[in-house]
């Protein structure tokens, strides 16, 4: 157990050192092209390299990449060329503020699908069964950024119920957070109810679940004791790889709200050309993916008596 | 049981056309009213992707009266079925040439997705090792960029096109492909007729591409289905963050985003786009619904 | 039936028909199914795969799953009719009053609950117990299922402890509440023999100790001959013969009982002389089955007219017989003493030269051991023992047969011979060719169709993707057997007429063809190359009882035929004793015995050979057999235990020289080896594990 937690935790930093490679070797490898991202289109060759000279691009390829980790394992990304603050700065504010929308979603979209899925997985093909799961293939069919559309025109443009923009200009407002929630559980909660769903049905089908019930156990006690522990398994893991999911989901969004997180700073940077913060926030991501694997991983394992002894 | 029926050289079973293989399939889905309704949706979207150029539609590009209503009057006589957008460009000419396009470059980038995913899936999975270590480790790489962001980071670095997107399709797509391919392989490969075909000396590639490939399609079929709504959101996608197919060209995602901060007095030039792509994806993942329904019964 | 009435049965079934709803329609799986069950007493249903013996058990647990329905008939239990109780009286006898034992142990125990937890579950639920109390109870049944230490197993997880002591479980957590009635499916079916002969024992003795009365389900005549006291035959859905089992055993009345009989290795067959007499064709599938008698299509005795009249064929009573019916309109008229149907029988081809010599073979694969424990020693590496110093010869047209349990490295042999695996040490030499260390892949295509093999599973061992015809084709390209494309198909049809199949397979897939079939062109397949040695990996143990016969009939008389070399893996003693010249018996990757088949089955025994003998269930009442239970479990090969390997289970055990040293191989003048401490002169002086009755 523990070897395997080092084994995983190994990989995940070999990965995390790859993708900060490639990552640099993409954006910065090309000196003059660096220089002329910071001091614009229309800057001399001499400007540019009288500045790459002064920040240190002089050194070798390889030094200049660790030192360039170096900095970054201690938070030190550079500065914005966008905004001209430290990069780590403006980072934290917009975590804090997708950390925010992130947990909002998860506190909603978890009891919701599990619960829905349990439902329809516990008797397959009952009626029940059946409108969950046609509701919930109606809602992942439907891209974020278009149900934001259908919301928007409704409860913005109609009937005027809703800010059709989420800035929080004049600080956090729960109205705000409203249509971004909403339209993340819409999309990603029927994925989650469908693999609760198809794991609760195959928990129900399985022999010792006949086991039980012939051992004349009351439903409750089947259901509760028998089936749960082990159908839910495998979308604890669902959820936690989600996470990865969430952060394509949580761009958009963001970018569609205008909501101040971390996905639309990276979205401005890309089409600014702000490498600094590019990369600092591709890191940041890769991180979290890598990270919830892990946890992923760890917890099957934890959750499933069969590898936990072997 | 010992009769014995003369037969003529004609040992290869001849091979139905693909045109009545197709109808075949399609009477198929009749088992499946789900499936059948995402198998129209899409013969839907291909009959109008086909049939773009032949169908008397306004240029696509073309500038005429912005924000014109359903069914309104057009100047030379016609009529804007759809209406117009705020640039005045019609809006049904945009959607369905903006089909063809997604379509075009969907089914071009989960091809070629599928065709570096199943090739590192097989190897991996059947000759496992370090074949199977390297290359499932380049695929956590991969894996490791959220879907969005890696296609940002190939923008960034390649500039927006449509052979961006097919490789930034294929990047992100690969892996999970390779994924799937080597679970089914892995899964495959104690089957005896393995044993069986490694006991008669064929070689690896052999084993691999006929022996067991063919066996792993009816999975990889689904989820194909499915990988290619995917693709239809991801290059939408793109287009609505402004990093996809350069404009002018119609993308339902540019359109998108162009139409939402207007969608206050423009509504339809919001609302159509967002439901032809809406139903597009909502074909696929019907259909590779359908289809499992259907492979799981027998 | 009269007689029958005097008590009321605890279990009856009363003209039952259940049918499976599918798309395809109504699967009529029981058709009009009786049975009465008195107290204590052990019924046997016997029947090949689908005959809708599981059907009927999950019928009288009134738990048909979602698409199956009892359609007419009555199901009573203590006199009363199980279809028409609320869920909540179905809910107090399942489990307390009648109680079920499954197929498979591990499925049928959740994995994620502990045992102990599991068991406690019943008497909480059906008696008014403290938790103290059903604990108590717990441990006292597992004890009485006579598994070691309680406490440990009570505090386990379901994949911590063997097969066997899985099953133990289960058969515990069905006695706990003292059912009336116990059904077991297949109990032993996924078990090793020398495992299932313990169940067995425990399931009669449980029998006696408290009085329940039990349904036997099994494919196995043997097993039902051990453990019960009545029979009903199942063919196709429908009881078609029933009555004591003394009775049906000595003279059974149904021409397919008497089919079954024939086709199963009773000792006294022989495969040259007294061959097995298949049962021609296959079963039928519920959607087609013949009008009037279902067995009509394979039976010798068929008249036009009479058996396949409209409505089928009833039940009837054997007159001057007490509780014997048969399913059949002529048994009465049918003279089987002058029945005399004939299986293949053959000369037995003349042994010839050594064709295949394997010597000091051993295989060993490393296993990489991961825990912490092993990383703190260092000791990361360690060894499965799958093969040590295996020593065989194969002659010319010999059948050799490798027996033993699971896990004692018959498939690994298998393998090293074929050149999947390398070879730790040793030399295997086909015609003079050293071969241990050639890939297959390395070998030339010559040497590679020398050598071929015929695998277990008939459901994997063809391509779903590829047409029958083409192959076999693969094969006969592959091997350089002929290049032109009509010589090939010719070949094609030559080897289908071969294995007895009509041509026209050529164009099936796979999924087309039945067990049997699929097995048949397995065996043309490997003698397609024209091999010198075939390996056949427990060729018939997936199939039915009434198609293995036909199958082993017809591997054998290829073989005798084209004078190939067999090497027959198996587990099951009873086929191997029919097919084959000589028998090499194997435990935990070493050879404990090898000999002839008359050697092998006469003392002197080796004490493992000995148990695995009289593991062995023999549907014959005839055959007088001792029995020995072993203890303990099967050891691992990654651990096996010092000295002797077979030390741990020994019944024979001599003391301390079994656990320290390696027993020498004891070898007579004719070749007989013996790998044990005992002297062959006393191991000569054991009683016989089963002797024939002559009367
Ligand atoms: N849920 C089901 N739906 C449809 N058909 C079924 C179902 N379960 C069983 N059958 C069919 O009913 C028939 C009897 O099946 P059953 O499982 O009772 O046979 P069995 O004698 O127990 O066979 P085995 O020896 O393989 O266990 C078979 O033809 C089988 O295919
Ligand atoms: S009824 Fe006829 S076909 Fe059926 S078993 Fe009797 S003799 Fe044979
Ligand atoms: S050597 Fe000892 S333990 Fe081994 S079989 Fe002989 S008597 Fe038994
Ligand atoms: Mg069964």
């Amino acid at each position: 157990m523990i070897v395997l937690a080092a084994k995983r935790l190994v990989a995940m930093l070999l990965i995390m050192l790859v993708v900060s490679f490639i990552l640099f070797s993409l954006f910065e490898a090309d000196k003059m092209a660096v220089a002329g991202k910071v001091l614009g289109p229309y800057s001399s060759v001499e400007q540019r390299e009288t500045w790459l000279s002064q920040n240190g691009y002089d050194e070798p390829f390889f030094t200049r990449y660790t030192q360039w980790v170096g900095g970054a394992l201690h938070g030190d990304f550079g500065n914005s060329l966008q905004y001209k603050v430290p990069v780590s700065e403006l980072l934290v504010d917009r975590l804090k503020n997708t950390g925010i929308l992130a947990l909002v979603f998860f506190l909603i979209m978890i009891p919701l699908s599990l619960t829905l899925g349990v439902l329809a997985g516990m008797k397959e093909g009952s009626w029940l069964d059946r409108i969950i799961s046609i509701f919930s293939v109606l809602t992942t069919s439907i891209p974020e950024f278009v149900t934001a559309t259908f919301l928007t025109g409704l409860f913005v443009y109609t009937w005027h119920l809703l800010p059709g923009t989420s800035s929080m200009t004049s600080g956090f407002s729960w109205k705000e957070m409203i249509l971004p929630v909403a339209v993340l559980v819409i999309y990603d909660f029927g994925y989650v109810t469908r693999m609760t769903r198809a794991s609760m049905a195959e928990v129900m089908t399985s022999q010792y679940i006949r086991t039980a019930i012939l051992k004349g156990l009351p439903y409750k006690r089947v259901i509760m004791r028998h089936a749960l522990r082990n159908a839910l398994i495998a979308p604890f893991t669902v959820i936690v790889l989600q996470l990865n999911w969430l952060l394509s989901g949580l761009v958009v969004v963001e970018v569609f709200f205008a909501y101040k997180g971390f996905g639309s700073l990276l979205v401005d940077a890309a089409l600014f050309g702000d490498i600094y913060v590019i990369e600092a926030c591709v890191m940041v991501a890769v991180f979290i993916a890598v990270f919830s694997q892990f946890i992923s991983d760890i917890g099957y394992t934890l959750l499933n008596p069969r590898i936990r002894f072997s | 049981m010992t009769e014995t029926i003369k037969l003529d050289k004609e040992i290869p079973a001849k091979r139905e056309s693909g045109f009545k293989r197709f109808f075949k399939a399609l009477a198929l889905m009749r088992e499946s009213p789900v499936g059948m309704i995402g198998a129209l949706i899409i013969l839907f979207w291909v009959t109008m992707a086909v049939l773009a150029p032949f169908l008397p539609l306004y240029d696509p590009n073309a500038i005429m009266s912005p924000f014109q209503k359903i069914g309104a009057a057009a100047p030379d006589g016609g009529t804007f079925w759809l209406g117009t957008d705020h640039k005045g460009r019609d809006i049904l000419s945009r959607i369905i040439w903006g089909a063809q396009k997604v379509l075009i470059w969907a089914t071009f980038a989960t091809f070629v997705a599928y065709v570096v995913g199943m090739l590192m899936g097989v190897l991996a999975g059947y000759k496992g090792g370090w074949a199977d270590e390297i290359v499932s480790f380049v695929a956590n790489i991969f894996l490791s960029f959220p879907f969005i962001i890696l296609c940002i980071i190939i923008v960034a670095t390649l500039g927006a096109s449509g052979w961006t997107v097919v490789v930034a399709v294929t990047f992100a797509s690969a892996p999970q492909i390779m994924r799937i391919v080597r679970g089914l392989v892995l899964d495959l490969k104690t089957r005896d007729y393995i044993f069986a075909a490694q006991t008669r000396g064929e070689s690896p590639w052999y084993i691999m591409l006929v022996e067991l490939l063919p066996n792993a399609r009816g999975p990889l079929i689904v989820d194909a289905c499915l990988r290619l709504g995917y693709t239809v959101v991801a290059i939408a996608t793109l287009g609505f963050l402004g990093l996809g197919l350069p404009p002018p060209d119609p993308d339902w995602g540019l359109m998108l985003k162009e139409a939402v901060p207007l969608g206050a007095f423009a509504g339809h030039s919001m609302y159509l786009p967002a439901a032809a792509l809406a139903s597009l994806i909502l074909g696929f993942n019907l259909l590779a619904d359908g289809l499992r329904e259907i492979s799981l019964r027998d | 039936m009269s007689n029958t009435t005097a008590v009321t049965p605890v279990l009856e079934c009363k003209n039952v028909n259940i049918s499976y709803y599918t798309r395809a329609g109504e699967i009529p799986a029981v058709i009009d199914f009786n049975l009465t069950v008195l107290p204590g007493e052990s019924i046997g249903i016997v029947g090949e795969s689908g005959c809708g013996k599981s059907t009927v058990a999950l019928a009288i647990m009134n738990y048909m799953g979602k698409n199956g329905r009892v359609k007419s008939g009555q199901i009573l239990f203590n006199g009363r009719d199980l279809q028409t109780m609320s869920e909540d009286e179905l809910r107090s006898i399942r489990g307390s009053q009648i109680s079920m034992v499954y197929q498979e142990p591990m499925a049928s125990l959740n994995p994620s609950m502990k045992i102990g937890e599991q068991l406690i579950e019943v008497p909480l639920y059906h008696e008014n117990v403290t938790e103290a109390e059903a604990r108590q109870r717990s441990m006292e049944m597992l004890a009485a299922v006579r598994l070691p230490d309680p406490q440990r197993i009570m505090d386990s997880y379901p994949h911590q402890i063997s097969g066997g002591q899985q099953q133990r479980v289960v058969i515990a957590m069905a006695l706990l509440s003292k059912p009336a009635l116990l059904l077991l499916d297949e109990p032993t079916t996924a078990l090793d023999v020398t495992v299932e002969a313990g169940i067995v024992q425990l399931i009669k003795d449980i029998s006696k100790q408290f009085g329940t009365s039990m349904i036997y389900i099994s494919h196995n005549l043997g097993l039902i001959l051990e453990t019960c006291d009545r029979i009903t035959v199942m063919y196709s859905g429908e009881a078609v013969e029933s009555g004591a089992v003394q009775t049906v055993f000595n003279e059974m009345r149904h021409p397919y009982t008497r089919g079954l009989f024939a086709s199963i290795p009773l000792p006294g067959t022989n495969k040259n002389s007294r061959p097995l007499v298949p049962i021609r064709g296959q079963l039928p599938l519920p959607q087609n089955r013949p009008q009037g008698c279902y067995f009509g299509p394979r039976c010798d005795f068929f008249q036009a007219g009479r058996c396949d009249t409209q409505g089928g064929i009833n039940m009837r009573p054997v007159p001057d017989e007490q509780r014997h019916d048969v399913r059949c309109v002529r048994f009465e008229e049918i003279d089987w003493a002058s029945y005399r149907p004939t299986g293949l029988s053959g000369e037995q081809a003349e042994i010839g030269k050594t064709v295949l010599e394997v010597k000091h073979m051993k295989k060993y694969y490393e296993l990489k051991d991961s825990s912490l424990m092993a990383m703190i020693k260092g000791k990361k590496v360690q060894y499965v023992k799958a093969n040590e110093d295996i020593n065989l010869i194969a002659r010319e047209a010999e059948t050799v047969a490798i027996v033993g349990e699971s896990g004692c490295g018959k498939s690994t042999f298998a393998k090293v011979l074929m050149g999947l695996e390398e070879a730790t040490e040793g030399e295997v030499i086909l015609n003079g060719l050293e071969l241990s260390h050639t890939p297959v892949q390395a070998r030339k295509a010559q040497t590679v169709a020398l050598l071929q093999m015929v695998f277990q599973n008939p459901f994997d061992t063809l391509n779903p993707s590829h047409t029958v015809g083409s192959q076999i084709a693969r094969v006969i390209k592959k091997f350089d057997i002929e290049s032109d494309p009509d010589k090939i198909n010719q070949r094609v049809m030559e080897l289908l007429d071969l294995v007895k199949l009509p041509r026209d397979f050529a164009l099936r897939r796979p999924r087309q063809l039945s067990g049997g079939q699929k097995q048949r062109i397995g065996i043309a397949r490997a003698f397609a190359g024209r091999p010198s040695v075939v390996v056949a990996d427990e060729p018939v143990s997936a199939l039915d009882v009434s198609v293995q016969a036909a199958v082993t009939g017809l591997l054998t008389d290829i073989q005798r035929n084209l004078k190939t070399t067999l090497l027959f893996i198996s587990h099951d003693l009873s086929v191997v004793r029919y097919v084959s010249d000589r028998i090499v018996v194997m435990y935990l990757g070493h050879i404990m015995e090898q000999g002839t088949t008359d050697e092998i089955f006469n003392p002197p025994y080796h004490p493992y050979t000995e148990a695995l003998l009289s593991a062995v269930p023999i549907a014959d009442t005839s055959v007088k057999k001792r029995h020995i239970v072993l203890e303990g479990e099967l050891p691992s090969p990654v651990n096996p235990p010092s000295g002797c390997p077979f030390q741990t289970r020994c019944p024979r055990k001599i003391g301390a020289i079994c656990e320290t040293q390696l027993p020498p191989l004891q070898q007579t003048a004719t070749g007989h080896a013996i790998m044990c401490h005992i002297p062959l002169a006393e191991l000569q002086l054991i009683e016989q594990v089963f002797q024939v009755d002559a009367a």
